[in-house]
């Protein structure tokens, strides 16, 4: 029988969407059935047009160009500008893009999971997110998890 | 260099995409026939011998050679 991977993924961020569906495409390559649960900041990952950022701010590990105090990172433009680093340097470094590996993870049948109690939170819209989400609640997680044999909170 | 049936370079790509890539590839392949597989991420020296032992796609060589790691892996019986 397959080995089962569940996911929950609560992280709207460039950097925070990378685990999720990185793992999710690798285990499917590996030969196992995913199910990431997507909540909270994680429905962004669902959208149709991803806008992701990653901010510096609150950050202090994040590695910068020179160094950026906290007071200064409040600037305007200086997330995008951060934003804009890090996906130069994915670029380059020849890693994949977060819509390439959630493209990966929707070809090879990874299941989608849309929280619906947080849908509801935000007021997201649905039509908002790619094709092929299904939602559920804790009780849908909790079913499939029981089994995993590698759940992740990301 | 033992035989091989196919090649797939894909030198400048990093983890997770020369598995991803390796298992499409293999995908499409016959039980048996051999593919050659070219990775420049380094860390793939340890994720191709566990991709092709958790798939059950042998892994019949592992060489490097000006930089790159070559890789001879056999599209196994599933």
């Amino acid at each position: 029988m397959a080995k089962k991977l569940a996911i929950i993924a609560s992280k709207g961020t460039l950097d925070g969407a990378y685990p999720p569906f990185l793992l999710a495409s690798t285990a499917v390559a590996l030969g196992f059935e995913v199910k990431i649960f997507f909540t909270f900041y994680g429905l962004q990952l669902l959208n149709k047009n991803l806008n992701l950022k990653v901010s510096p701010l609150g950050n202090p590990a994040m590695p910068m160009p020179v160094p950026v105090p906290s007071i200064v990172q409040i600037i305007p433009g200086l997330e995008w500008f951060a934003t804009w680093m890090m996906k130069r340097k994915l670029k380059q470094k020849g890693v994949a893009s977060v819509e390439e590996l959630r493209d990966i993870c929707v070809e090879t049948g990874v299941d989608l999971i849309a929280c619906q109690m947080t849908v509801d939170l935000f007021d997201f819209d649905k039509a908002d997110f790619i094709d092929g989400i299904s939602s559920g609640g804790a009780a849908t997680y909790l079913e499939f998890a029981g089994d995993a044999d590698v759940t992740l909170y990301i | 260099m033992s035989y091989f049936d196919k090649e797939l370079d894909t030198s400048g790509l990093n983890c997770p995409l020369p598995v991803l890539k390796a298992r499409k590839a293999l995908s499409e392949m016959a039980i048996g026939e051999k593919l050659h597989l070219i990775v420049t991420d380094p860390g793939a020296n340890q994720d191709i011998p566990a991709f092709s032992k958790m798939t059950g796609n042998p892994l019949i060589e592992a060489t490097e050679k000006e930089g790159k790691l070559h890789f001879i892996i056999e599209k196994g019986a599933e």
